[in-house]
């Protein structure tokens, strides 16, 4: 994974870029319609914070593409996440995406003799495809948007990753999403099902007590308040499978802001239950994404 | 009389006839309490819709992406159309009696999803300025949206 160690500070220069473009001409670039890309979740793809969506990000329809990056942050009482990467949406069919996790173990580095502050870093290519459907503009069909998605992740800490239980430092992920926008109710519904060996979605490795693919369901509803404002909940169910330390599933509340094609910030709760020793995470989440 | 519940899972051209053949049963004027008056209410009726169709052409003429469609087009019987289709749709008291939608953009330049949503984006713009609540707008864009079908072509 020697190429991605780059990614850091190109991203960097894309996000300067973009504080640079004016949001006033939002309005007429891209064909989608607004926020109907979706935010970028954790591991980058379009959807909510948790979880994909079958939407394929970026504003790009037919013959067009779209693109933007995300930057995100997760603070909890002991632990702290930063995620940021880069989305290439192509013709509304399929979607191309970056991110790189550092996970800090802050405190609790120090007191398993890993040194305070020690951070599991882990990249994350991902693809996804829409297969059938459109989430926003078939609203007289019970036809959902379908996708199906990868997303390849590889762990940069293997050693102590092996000596925690878990089999593996790299794995991928392979989802189904389907999505759809109810808009006379102003409501959207996603439900995603994912098949995954992760430990903590890949932070503390592949695999473990077994190394088998474990079917975990996700999902978000999300209700729209007006063009520019939605508020959400998100489910992601997450196996459990490390022997030294349980794993929970994870919950947020959202609210997303999207003033225009070129931004939306995403802030949310999220409990995320026990983190190796640490029981209780609530967390804070804040995310950033820019479009081009 | 509810004919739009008709649409569900048959195609638009079936449902247009059934919708056709509805109205056509429905004998005398529809009186009494309509399911869903509040949304076409919330709308002013239909002297809010004709309202809202002045400011909707405008801002069709105004884009640069959707101009091209309207600039040359008799404009008057747009709007009065607009405002028996939407009128319609919202379950008022009109007929919608012009052209079905697939017959009414042939021979136009090629209209894609972008030219739609665009289009989508200019009627939000209008809605908002005449402080349609969000929940009815997507009420109206909900009927709408399926006409990407026979509005769409290449």
């Amino acid at each position: 994974m020697r190429a991605y160690s780059l990614l850091p500070a190109s991203l960097g220069g894309l996000l300067l870029l973009a504080g640079l473009v004016s949001p006033a001409a939002a309005n007429d670039t891209g064909g989608k319609l607004l926020a109907t890309g979706g935010v970028t979740q954790l591991e980058g793809a379009a959807g909510g914070g948790l979880t994909p969506w079958a939407v394929i990000g970026g504003y790009d329809t037919a013959g067009q593409v779209g693109a933007n990056a995300f930057y995100t942050r997760v603070q909890s009482g002991s632990y702290s996440l930063n995620s940021y990467g880069a989305l290439v949406g192509i013709a509304n069919r399929v979607e191309l995406t970056v991110a790189r996790q550092s996970f800090n173990t802050e405190d609790v580095g120090g007191l398993l003799g890993l040194g305070k502050g020690y951070t599991f870093n882990q990249t994350i290519v991902g693809a996804k495809v829409r297969l059938a459907g459109d989430a926003v503009l078939e609203q007289d069909s019970w036809l959902p948007q379908i996708a199906v998605g990868a997303q390849y992740k590889h762990n940069d800490q293997g050693a102590v990753l092996r000596a925690i239980g878990a089999r593996h430092d790299g794995g991928t992920d392979f989802y189904v999403s389907a999505t759809k926008l109810f808009l006379a109710q102003s409501l959207l519904v996603d439900a995603t099902v994912r098949f995954t060996k992760a430990n903590q979605i890949g932070i503390l490795g592949f695999g473990g007590k077994d190394d088998s693919y474990h079917v975990e369901p996700e999902g978000s509803v999300a209700y729209l308040l007006s063009r520019d404002f939605l508020i959400g909940a998100e489910y992601r169910k997450k196996p459990d499978n490390l022997a030294i330390a349980h794993e929970d599933d994870w919950y947020d509340l959202f609210v997303a802001w999207v003033p225009t094609k070129n931004i939306s910030v995403t802030v949310a709760f999220a409990p995320l239950g026990n983190i190796v020793i640490r029981d209780h995470q609530n967390a804070a989440y804040l995310s950033l994404q820019v479009g081009f | 009389m509810r004919p739009h519940l008709m649409f569900t899972g048959i195609s638009l051209r079936a449902a247009v006839t059934a919708l056709t053949l509805a109205l056509t049963l429905c004998v005398g004027p529809v009186d009494g309490a309509r399911a869903d008056d509040a949304t076409f209410q919330a709308f002013g009726g239909k002297a809010g819709l004709q309202s809202l169709m002045e400011d909707f052409m405008a801002n069709l003429l105004a884009d640069s992406r959707t101009r091209p469609f309207f600039e040359k087009a008799n404009q008057t019987r747009i709007k009065a159309q607009l405002v028996d289709q939407f009128c319609q749709a919202l379950e008022g008291p009109c007929h919608y009696k012009g052209l079905d939608m697939a017959s009414a953009h042939k021979g136009l330049p090629p209209i894609t999803r972008e030219h739609f949503n665009a289009l989508v984006e200019d009627l939000q713009d209008a809605m908002d300025k005449h402080q349609v609540p969000f929940t009815a707008q997507n009420k109206l864009l909900a009927k709408l949206a399926p006409l990407h079908r026979d509005i769409e072509h290449p």
